[in-house]
């Protein structure tokens, strides 16, 4: 067949795939990336199907799709709000960071991966799904209650480390010493501040910048400089994903909210395509042997999750109830957690088992985070009632 | 009143208070526009009874209501030694014949003997209308007169 056919009819088949797992995910109220991941399994490699005319052309999607993720990411949350964010939670994001990563890093040390394991596991068990929390506690109407402000403030606190985690995970995966991983790490957390200083002072300037009226010359800017901002940071050694996300954080206001709306149809594709990619890398015969330690890894950071929201809703004075949701509600991993092993992956200094481990995790974390928080309420609120009802007495006391 | 204003990062602003009740009330402020009125459930006051989406018309007119109830309560205190003499809320819905109309069309002195003291428009307060002031819908006119006055004026109101 001719080839530019194969390719069309490959990535066809499976786009319309990817849409129909969307709309059976949406169907149950699931999130789809585990979807789209065991689609990328079926496919791939030691899968049942094999998918090679598309390769070319899925991998720099999968590319760009990782950056479009984390330029949504840093358009998130606006200059001020990650600063205010910083200042007021910050004790809550280091026990997040502390409790959540030091599971992932210490498994990766136990199966012998290494630093570089630890460093990427560690990553991957300590950043929630951002993603997947806002639409839960949208789902299920949360949006007004008292412990949502603490939920999000955690995940702000994570959009600023990943901000950092990032370059020094770039710095170790590329192998260099540790004098220039320090210096990798000063040069990166400089770049954070000179970011956030510009965002707040001159985010206009900015925004300026690639701002239109017309939606389609306002998409093609802001297309153009993450694409442009995202090459020059992979050619410095910083990660594409660092440079993307840091134009998000610089682009602020009005712009920032236009832009998500005019992006997210465009994230959507191509973070599909990342997921599917990442699938298709890796060996479902793999998965199985890791299985026991994902499940493993799932309970603990389930566990250490539901530690730092109930801990940080505590210290800003909210009752029982509130505690457990807002724990349950950091509880899934999804696109970051698969955006980490990703990079690692590409990188190739990581065990094949390392990918099979993080989508097996991921799988189960994206999974159960929701149901967790769905069936926390319900939980608590038998907790609550005594084990035996009062017995009744009659009227006249006998 | 304390309201307290907490910001949700990524969402928008939330802003609400307390009741004597012990119940919390409040709006929160999408950064895209959007208003949600939330309500606390009766025995936990972190937890959301409901959220209720209410667009720019229907957050003003809550807001009339509301308002309006008070300054009824404020009126009624005041001609409470009138017997006789009682106080009405009329709002003005988008099929009503006074719909961008100034209100001395409608004339409800001389036909009812019914005043029109105030006009609460999008939260404010526009104290002794004269007829020049076009009415819209949304707008809730507080009326005071007697029993039947104040019948004849919702008719007049109604119906033109």
């Amino acid at each position: 067949m001719d080839p530019l056919a194969l390719t069309l009819i490959e990535l066809g088949a499976v786009v319309f795939c990817l849409g129909l797992l969307g709309r059976l995910a949406g169907r149950i109220g699931m999130s789809p990336i585990p979807l789209y991941l065991l689609g990328g399994l079926f496919f791939g490699a030691g899968g049942i199907v094999k998918l090679e005319g598309m390769q070319e052309f899925a991998h720099l999607s999968s590319e760009i799709g990782v950056i479009l993720l984390l330029l949504m990411l840093g358009l998130e949350y606006t200059a001020a709000e990650l600063v205010t964010g910083l200042r007021r939670s910050w004790q809550a994001g280091v026990l997040d960071l502390v409790l959540n990563f030091l599971p992932g890093a210490l498994l990766a040390v136990l199966l012998g991966w290494g630093v570089v394991g630890a460093m990427v596991m560690g990553g991957v068990t300590y950043i929630s799904s951002s993603g997947i929390a806002a639409k839960v506690i949208t789902d299920l109407g949360r949006i007004g209650n008292r412990e949502t402000p603490v939920v999000l403030s955690i995940l702000v606190f994570e959009d600023l480390a990943m901000a950092v985690y990032l370059p020094v995970l770039t710095a170790t995966l590329a192998g260099v010493s540790f004098v220039v991983g320090l210096q990798t790490v000063g040069i990166s957390l400089a770049v954070v501040t000179v970011v956030l200083l510009v965002a707040l002072r001159h985010g206009h300037h900015v925004s300026k910048a690639v701002h239109s009226e017309n939606s389609e010359v306002f998409l093609l800017n802001l297309l153009g400089a993450a694409l442009l901002v995202a090459g020059l940071a992979s050619a410095l050694q910083v990660s594409a994903a660092v440079g993307a996300f840091m134009l998000g954080i610089a682009i602020s206001g009005a712009t920032a909210h236009s832009a998500t709306r005019i992006l997210e149809p465009l994230r959507d594709l191509f973070a599909a395509i990342f997921f599917v990619v990442f699938g298709l890398n890796t060996d479902p015969s793999t998965i199985p042997p890791v299985l026991g330690w994902a499940l493993l890894l799932a309970f603990v950071t389930a566990l250490t999750k539901m530690i730092t929201g109930i801990w940080a809703a505590k210290r800003a004075g909210i009752g029982r109830a509130g505690r457990f949701r807002a724990g349950a509600a950091l509880i899934a991993r999804g696109e970051f957690s698969i955006v980490i092993a990703g990079l690692a992956v590409a990188s190739g200094v990581v065990p094949q088992e390392l990918a099979a481990l993080a989508t097996a995790y991921v799988l189960i974390m994206a999974v159960t985070g929701p149901l967790a928080a769905r069936f926390v309420e319900p939980v608590v609120a038998m907790m609550r009632r005594p084990a035996k009802p009062p017995a009744v007495r009659t009227a006249d006391g006998v | 009143m304390n309201v307290d204003e907490t910001d949700l990062p990524g969402l928008g602003r939330r802003k609400d208070f307390m009741t004597a009740s012990g119940r919390r009330i409040g709006v929160v402020e999408y950064r895209e526009g959007q208003t949600e009125l939330i309500v606390s459930t009766w025995d936990d006051p972190d937890t959301c009874q409901a959220s209720i989406p209410l667009t720019a018309d229907e957050a003003a007119a809550l807001g009339n209501l509301l308002g309006g109830q008070r300054l009824a309560m404020q009126l009624s205190e005041a001609h409470r030694e009138i017997p006789g003499i009682v106080t009405r809320q009329f709002s003005i819905g988008p099929g009503s014949p006074f719909h961008n109309q100034p209100m001395g069309k409608a004339r409800i002195r001389t036909r009812s003997g019914a005043s029109i003291v105030a006009i609460m428009r999008e939260g404010e307060v526009l104290p002794s209308p004269g007829p020049d002031v076009v009415l819209h819908a949304g707008d809730l006119l507080v009326a005071v007169g007697t029993q039947e006055g104040l019948d004849t004026a919702a008719g007049i109101l109604r119906n033109g």
